[in-house]
Order: C-alpha cells, then structure tokens, then sequence
C-alpha cells in the first residue's frame, strides 16, 4: 500500500511525522521546564537531588527526540536541513551548545572531583531550560515570520542579515513564542515533578510546585495572547499551483479557517493545558502532567500544521519570496520518502516500549531517600 | 557552483569535522565496547546470584555512564554539523544520506535512550530478568547505533544505489538495499564494532591492573581482566579479519587511499608490503625520488598484491597509475576523469540554461552531452589531477601504528591470560604497568584508524562524486574559526571533567558506601 502512495500525499505524510515528533518534543520540554526550576522550587540539597533526580531519568528521551527531529527533517526534507542549519547558523550552533551543556549536567553535577562545581553544572541546566527553548522557540517563529535567505540555482544557501539567523530572537511574534514555549515548560515541569516525586517529608517542596504551575502558567499567557493575535491578524506567505510565493494578507487566519479541525486541534490543546493547570494547582490532584502534555502536543501540532499545510511554504524567506521552501519543493524523491515510510512503521513499536518502560519505571514514586541514596544524581 | 570557494573557509571547516568526530570517537569506542561487558558481567551475576558480580558491574556501570553522557553530548553536534558546515553536502546528497541518519533515530537512539534509565535506575524498580534485558538493550541499542551511522560514511566512501539528477541537480537515492547492505558500510560496521570491543577490553584491563598494582580489590580486579582478556582476545581476530576485509574493498572501492596508507607510488605486480618505513618528505607525485627514507619490508613476495587482491601476482596501483593514467594496465588516471568531469559541468550548466528558456532541443542535447559524462561530474571541481591524491604522511603513518598495535594487543591479552591462570598475575608487576597503558595505546589505534579512512578519502566527501570544496556551506572563514574555537574549549572543559570524575571514581573503586 505505501508503496502505491504519490509524493503529495508522502509530502504530506511527512510534514505530519515531523510534527507529531515536534510536537511530542514540545511535550518532552518538561525536562527543561524542570531544570529551569530547579532553583525556584528547590531550596535544600535533599529538594534539589530529588528534582534532579526525578529529571534526571527521563532527559535522554526529550534529547533523543530533538535528534531524531533533525534527522526526519534532514531525511524527508533535505532542502530545509541545508538551508535552515546552513542559513541560520548561529541560533542553531547556540540551541546545539546548550544541549551539549545538558547532556553532561544531571551525570557530572554531584559527582566529586568534577572541575566545575555543581552550581555550574546547575546553571548549565538553567541555561539549556531558559536560552535553549527560547531560541528554539524564537527558530520555530520564522515559520511564519520568516527568514532572510536567497537560494542559487544550485540551491546554494546565502544569508543576508549578518546575525545569521539570531535575528529571529529581535522579532517581537518570534520572541513572544520563544517566552511561552519557555513559561510552558516550566509548567510541564511542575506538573511532571508533582507527579513524579514521593513528598514524604519534603511538604514545602510540594507546594511550591504547585504553586509555580500556576505562576508559570500565567506568566505563558500575555505571550501566548500575542502570538495567537499576531497569527491570525500578520500578513503570511502563499504559493500557488506554479510555485510561485507570494505575499498574503491573513494567510494564517485563512489557514485556520479553510483547514478548521486545526483550530480545533489549538482550542482542544489550551483547553486541556488550562484543566490540567488548574487541577494542578487548586488540589491535590497528580495527573496533570499527562492533560497539559496532551494539551501541548495538540497545541503543537496546530502550530506545524498551520506553518506547512494549505499551500503554505513552511519555511518563507522574507529576502527572497521565490527561495521561500514549501514541503512541495523541499522534500526528498519518491523513492526515498516511500522508503522512510516503510521505517516509520516502526514508529508504534518504539513508543510502546517507551510507554512500557516508563510505566513499569514510575510505578513507585521518587523518594528523597532514593534520591540522595549512593549511586543516584 | 563553486565560484569564489574560501579555501580557509573550507579547511577551518574540516578541521571543525574533524575536531568533533574525534571527540565523539574518544567516547563512542568505549561506549560500544564497554557495554557488551557490562552486560556480560550481569549475565553472570543474575545466572551465579554471587552479589560480587553484581558490584563488579556496577562498577563498571557507573564509568559507562560518565563516559556516555558526553558521548551524548559530543555526537548532537555531529548531527546537526552536517547542516550548518556542510550545507551544500546536505542538500546534495540528503535524499540518500538523511535516511540512515533518522533510522539511526528511530530504531537505535531511543533503544539506548530509553533502557539506559532502566540499567542505572532500575535495580530495585524492575525484575532481575527485565534488568538483565535493558542491559543488554542498551549494548544492542548502541551498536545499531553505529550501524546505521556507519552506513552512512560507509556510502560516502562508496556511493552505491544513487543516481544524479540533473532537474533537481542532486544525488537521489535508487536502491536503499544497496546502501545498507554495501560491502563497504559491513566491513565498517564489523571492524569498527570489534576494534571498540577490543579498546574497551583493554579499557578494563588497564584500570583492573592498576587495582592489582595498588593491592585493592584483588579478586574483583582478576575477575574483570579474565572475562575482559578472553573478550579482548576474540575481538583482536575479529579486528585483523574485518580489517583485511577493508583493505580489501580499499583496493576495489578506493584504490587512492590504499595508495596513500600503503605508501606506494608506482603500482606493480607483485607488490611488496611495507612492514614500517619512514617517507622521503620531498616525494610529489610524478617525480623520480625515492618514495621512502627507510623502508622494511614483509619478507614475503607479492604480500601487497595478496592482501589487496588475494592473489599475489596482481597489479596494485600506486599513487601516480591513478593521478596519470596508465594504459598498459587499463587505468584511467584523475587527469583524464577530470576533462571529461569539466565537460558534464558545462553541460549541466548549458541543460539548466536551456531548460529555463525553454529550449527543449537544446536541454536534450546537453542532456546527452552530460549524460555521457556524468560518472565524472565530481573530477570536473577539481583544478588538477594532484589534488586528487590525500595526504600521504598522515595517511601512511597512521595506517602502520593502527596495524602495529592490532598486532601487540592479542599478545598482552594472551600474556594477561595466561598469568591469570597459573594464578601469578598479582605478582607480575611488569605485566601490571604495561596493562595499565594498554588503554591508552588502544585509543591511538582507534583515532588512527579514522585518520585513515577520513583522510584517506580527501579530498572527497563522496569518494568520486563530490569534493569537500564543494560540500561547503556559504559561511566566512571567522565564522568557522570561532565556532572551532568555541568547541575547543568547551569540549576540552569537559572533556578535563570527565577524565577527572574518571579518576576519582575508579580510586574510590567498586564500595557502595560514599558517593
Ligand atoms: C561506530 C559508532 C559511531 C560513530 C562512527 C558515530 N557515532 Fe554518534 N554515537 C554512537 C556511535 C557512533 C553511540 C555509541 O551510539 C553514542 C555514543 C555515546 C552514546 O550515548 O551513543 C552516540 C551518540 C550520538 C548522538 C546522541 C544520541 C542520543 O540522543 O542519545 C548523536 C546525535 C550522534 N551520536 C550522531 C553521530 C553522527 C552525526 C556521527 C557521524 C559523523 C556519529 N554520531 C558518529
Ligand atoms: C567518529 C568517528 C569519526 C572520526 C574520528 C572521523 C574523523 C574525521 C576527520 C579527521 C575528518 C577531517 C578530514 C580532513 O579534513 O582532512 C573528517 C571529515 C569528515 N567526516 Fe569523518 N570521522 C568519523 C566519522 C564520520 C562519520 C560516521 C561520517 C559520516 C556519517 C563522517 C563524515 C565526515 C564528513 C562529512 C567530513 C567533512 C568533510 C571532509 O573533510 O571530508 N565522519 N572526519
Ligand atoms: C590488525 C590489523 C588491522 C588492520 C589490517 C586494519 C585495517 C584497517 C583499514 C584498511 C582501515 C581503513 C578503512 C577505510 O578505508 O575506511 C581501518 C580503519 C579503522 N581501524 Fe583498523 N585495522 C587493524 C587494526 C585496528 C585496531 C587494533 C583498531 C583499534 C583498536 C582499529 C580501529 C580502526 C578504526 C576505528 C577505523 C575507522 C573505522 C572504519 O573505517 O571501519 N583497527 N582499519
């Protein structure tokens, strides 16, 4: 069957799969959420092993999934990957520092003799919690914004505002993204750690988890606002039967009207954050984590889909309108896309024994005495 | 296309590849290797229930995991580098390259990613037999890692089930079978899986041996080295064998490099293989000098020819056959391939024009013109056939410090075995001390070895099809450079934390009271 499928239909297939995996990435930032909190909520060592911790056994599935965003966008659409990664330079080489920062942070902070001292390693994870996603979010934003890059006849990238691509982060609609995918995070975070940690003990730490859902929730919804407005009142970018881009008044809001089960998809997404968010914070309610993450990849996939779909190119270029790269004239061959959706079909398998694996993980919640306990973060 | 290349740009670039890769690869070895071990040590426990094995792993355990999380942080960088410095490479060859690179993602990193929580965290959360699995899930996880990225450069040394398209002016793939089952990307799978095994044998048995000389932990330490010795041993001839099978495809698939690593500039039949030499720095290709200062030999006849070809009369190309051509043995040189890589150029840029002022007649000329030409596309960048040639020195010397020590490795294992069996190893304290750098000298073999095959293909990045200058990305030198920069530091930072946390914790040794 999939081999019979026309590259229409396997563009769109594709952009679907990198979204779901952008999404469940967006989802994933919880991790980072959790870091950037780590000094807010955590006031003792015991507090503080315990948020790390707690972190510190699921970051390697929000890192795998940035990886494997890049590499599903480098596979199905190699046109973006070279003029994005290539084009964009700095934002990129900055988001990918941060995570190096990551990577090495929850197993080297409390081990001794580690050079830097855990308040760096601490700070390191501050960094990739607040900078990281903000930048990302700031990258994400040039989907609609747009991006300043010419492509040669060979496709050769050329960037023509210096700052190469950190000039994302200087627009207002780019920046609000960043701060709410930021404040949104930090939420999840909240929400995660309140369900993932044994409170025996530690009642303070419970309560200011709560209490910083809500702060942070609120914090998300001025930037939040101005992206939705911004969205749907911003001039956007089209292209027609012949590939051709051009300038169109409101195309985002008609994107979101043409195509209805996306706002759909938004208003289902916030509303299940916002349940999630106040269960969270007025009871003693644990699950909130799962309704705001559901929320959050709805919220997400609404955010790609209105980017790619309905003749839209997801990735503009403001400083030449005939560069700007559609999932039409970015992706890869027939033949390949076939062969990648072939691979997907493993998809399913691989989320069930995440699934598996974290239930059977989390089946007892974190106690301080696991957390602090030899061998541990 | 590749008017006004920056060569500063593009060299501060390689040496940025380079830079990265060689940091992953100080961990990745290690990681691949070590994992098998661990997982072979829990064997052991959950089969015995002796509580010693299970500190035993653990032990080992804890230094996989400080060696894996910067493993982690060195490779996200490798990733998105392909984007951001060779951009032009991505978008060339993406519709091929990008899909080991996400599969990679889909089948092995989340294996790893996810059971490792599980083998670090997992000891009272899980049954003993699910505990035993993701111990195993995550050797099996990172080697299928390393299978599909070495998949990946394995096309690159042989561009195998692509064609180029002239509409979309890229490489796109025609066969997916072909790539993954390309007997380049095997041999690579196979011999960069067992030397890891081996350099992570020799990781064990260098940290075990310096228990012994300290007297600390003289049953676990004996314990470790014999499985890690026995381990060490079969992986050694799994090495040697895979690596014969490389040079073997060398001959076939790349010929430049088994010139280059071999030292050999004038092909013969017959070829003798040089055993070590130091190489006359004035050598060019094309003049009389003699290629080497000092050279020795195999003392067996024809032992090039043998191994390249398996036949010892054969003839074996040397460096000047492949830049000059050589009709008697019917080999075209990078000379000629370049006139006719320059015509499939022009007519690629003459078909493009046509196309665009809808000149049909035209296009499907220059098509045919181009079509005629295009296995060279790739020779027509480059300005002269001596560019073709890689740099000797370095491709040589490593070459011969890789094979030396592939030859020394199986010796030690053997001499640590056998000492551990007539139960005097404690007291052979020359033993002991030569253990103790075995690591070391197993991590220069290692690097060596991607010297070789990196190096080796310049100044490719797609043996024959495109050159590195190519491959590039629009960026300025400064940029590149500061980005090195950049790296350097921070990777050499961590890189410091790391060996230091190392340290501290194989002193502490394998005790469950202090953190
Ligand atoms: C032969 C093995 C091998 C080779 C040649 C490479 N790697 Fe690697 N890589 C691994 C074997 C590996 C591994 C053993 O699977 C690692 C090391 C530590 C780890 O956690 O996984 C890893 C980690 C790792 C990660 C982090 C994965 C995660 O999220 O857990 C990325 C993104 C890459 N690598 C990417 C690359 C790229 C783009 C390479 C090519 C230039 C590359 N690696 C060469
Ligand atoms: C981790 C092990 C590896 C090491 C140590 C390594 C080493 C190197 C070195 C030393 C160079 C620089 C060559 C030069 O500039 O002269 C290089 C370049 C490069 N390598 Fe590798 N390499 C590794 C793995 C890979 C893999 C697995 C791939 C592909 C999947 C790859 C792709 C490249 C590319 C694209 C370049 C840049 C272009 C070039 O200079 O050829 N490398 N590598
Ligand atoms: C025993 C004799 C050995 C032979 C004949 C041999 C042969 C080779 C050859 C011909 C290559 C170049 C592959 C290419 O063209 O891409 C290579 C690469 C390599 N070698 Fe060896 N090797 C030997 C031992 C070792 C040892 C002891 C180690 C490390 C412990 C090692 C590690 C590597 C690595 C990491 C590479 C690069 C990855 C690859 O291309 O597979 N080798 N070897």
């Amino acid at each position: 069957m999939i081999g019979s499928l026309d590259l229409t239909t396997l563009q769109q297939l594709w952009w679907l799969l990198c979204s779901v995996v952008g999404s469940l990435f967006l989802f994933l930032t919880f991790i980072q959420g959790g870091q950037s909190l780590l000094w807010q909520v955590a006031k003792t060592d015991t507090e503080k092993a315990m948020v790390i911790n707690s972190l510190g056994r699921k970051w390697e599935l929000t890192f795998t999934t940035l990886v494997l965003f890049g590499g599903a966008l480098f596979a199905a659409f190699p046109k973006f990957y070279a003029t994005s990664f290539g084009g964009a330079y700095w934002v990129w080489i900055l988001i990918l520092l941060t995570f190096v920062l990551q990577a090495v942070s929850f197993e080297y902070r409390s081990k001794p003799a580690n050079l830097l001292g855990a308040r760096t390693f601490e700070l390191f994870l501050f960094i990739n919690g607040s900078v990281g996603i903000l930048l990302l979010g700031a990258a994400v934003g040039t989907f609609f914004s747009g991006s300043n890059f010419v492509l040669s006849e060979y496709n050769l990238v050329t960037w023509t505002n210096p700052l190469r691509g950190l000039e994302a982060a200087f627009s207002l609609f780019n920046l609000s993204l960043g701060l709410f995918l930021v404040f949104n995070a930090r939420t999840l975070g909240a929400m995660y750690l309140v369900n993932n940690l044994h409170f025996a003990g530690q009642p303070e730490l419970e309560e200011r988890l709560r209490k910083a859902v809500m702060t942070s929730f609120i914090c998300s919804l001025p930037f939040l606002l101005y992206v939705l407005v911004g969205l749907v009142l911003m001039q956007g970018f089209g292209v027609d039967e012949q590939g051709v881009v051009s300038i169109v008044a409101r195309k985002y809001l008609t994107n979101l009207l043409a195509l209805p089960w996306i706002p759909g998809l938004l208003l289902a997404g916030l509303a299940l954050v916002i349940l999630a968010v106040l269960r969270t914070a007025r009871s003693t309610a644990t699950g909130g984590i799962w309704f705001g993450g559901l929320g959050t990849v709805l919220v997400g996939l609404a955010i790609f889909f209105t980017a790619g779909y309905n003749n839209t190119p997801f990735y503009p270029s403001k400083a030449d309108l005939q560069s700007s790269l559609s999932i039409y004239n970015a992706s890869s061959s027939h033949y390949t896309l076939t062969a990648m959706t072939y691979v997907a079909l493993t998809i399913p398998f691989v989320l069930a024994y995440i699934f598996y694996v974290w239930r059977a993980m989390d089946s007892r919640k974190l106690t301080s005495e696991e957390a602090t306990r030899y061998g541990s973060y | 296309m590749i008017e006004n290349v920056d060569l500063t740009m593009v060299n501060w670039a390689r040496a940025l590849f380079a830079l990265t890769a060689m940091y992953h690869w100080i961990f990745v070895p290690l990681t691949l290797g070590l994992s098998w071990l661990c997982a072979f040590y829990e064997t052991i426990y959950v089969k015995t229930g002796n509580e010693e094995w299970k500190r035993l792993a653990k032990f080992w355990m804890k230094l996989f995991g400080i060696n894996f999380a910067i493993g982690v942080a060195t490779g996200i960088i490798l990733e998105f580098e392909f984007g951001t410095n060779w951009s032009n490479y991505s978008w060339m060859v993406g519709d091929i390259f990008g899909a080991p690179l996400a599969i990679e993602g889909i089948i092995a990193f989340f294996l790893e990613a996810t059971f490792f929580a599980v083998m670090f965290f997992g000891w009272e959360r899980v049954s003993k037999g699910f505990h035993l699995f993701s111990t195993w899930m995550v050797a099996v996880g990172s080697n299928l890692s390393a299978l599909w990225i070495l998949v990946a450069n394995g096309w690159m040394q042989y561009p195998v089930g692509q064609a180029f398209n002239p509409d979309s002016a890229r490489f796109e793939m025609q066969n997916i079978m072909e790539v993954i089952l390309s007997p380049v990307a095997i041999s690579k799978f196979t011999h960069a899986t067992s030397s890891s095994m081996l350099l992570s044998s020799l990781f064990v048995i260098s940290v075990a041996s310096w228990f012994l000389l300290k007297k600390r932990y003289i049953r676990m330490a004996t314990r470790s080295i014999v499985v890690a010795a026995v381990f060490g041993l079969l992986s050694s001839g799994l090495t040697a064998l895979t690596g014969d099978e490389h040079a073997y495809s060398n001959a076939r698939y790349q010929p430049m490099k088994l010139a280059a690593f071999e030292g050999l500039y004038d092909g013969e039949r017959g070829a003798d293989l040089v055993a070590f030499g130091i190489l006359n720095h004035a050598k060019q290709p094309g003049d009389n000098l003699d290629p080497f200062a000092f050279a020795v030999k195999v003392p067996i006849p024809g032992m090039l020819s043998l191994l390249a070809n398996r036949s010892a009369g054969t003839f074996v190309p040397g460096i000047n056959d492949l830049v000059y051509g050589n009709a008697a043995e019917n080999i075209m040189g990078a000379a000629q391939k370049i006139e006719r890589g320059r015509v499939a150029v022009e007519q690629l840029a003459l078909y493009k024009q046509a196309r665009k002022n809808r000149n049909g007649q035209d296009a499907a000329a220059a098509l045919a013109a181009f079509n005629d030409h295009r296995e060279y596309l790739g020779y027509g960048y480059l300005d002269k056939p001596e560019e073709a040639v890689p740099p000797v020195g370095l491709t040589f010397y490593s070459f011969h410090i890789m094979v030396i020590l592939g030859g020394l490795f199986p010796l030690v294992c053997l001499a640590f075995l056998y000492f551990a069996y007539t139960n005097t190893l404690a007291a052979k304290h020359w033993l002991l001390g030569l253990g103790t750098t075995m690591f070391f000298l197993a991590f220069v073999a290692s690097q060596a070895g991607w010297t070789v095959a990196e190096i080796g293909r310049q100044p490719w990045a797609i043996q024959g099809l495109l050159p590195v200058t190519v491959a590039r990305s629009n960026l300025t030198a400064g940029t590149v450079m500061a980005t090195f920069i950049m790296f350097l530091i921070l990777f050499t930072t961590l890189l410091l934390a790391e060996i230091k946390i190392m340290l501290k914790q194989i002193s502490i040794g394998p005790e469950e009271d202090s953190k």
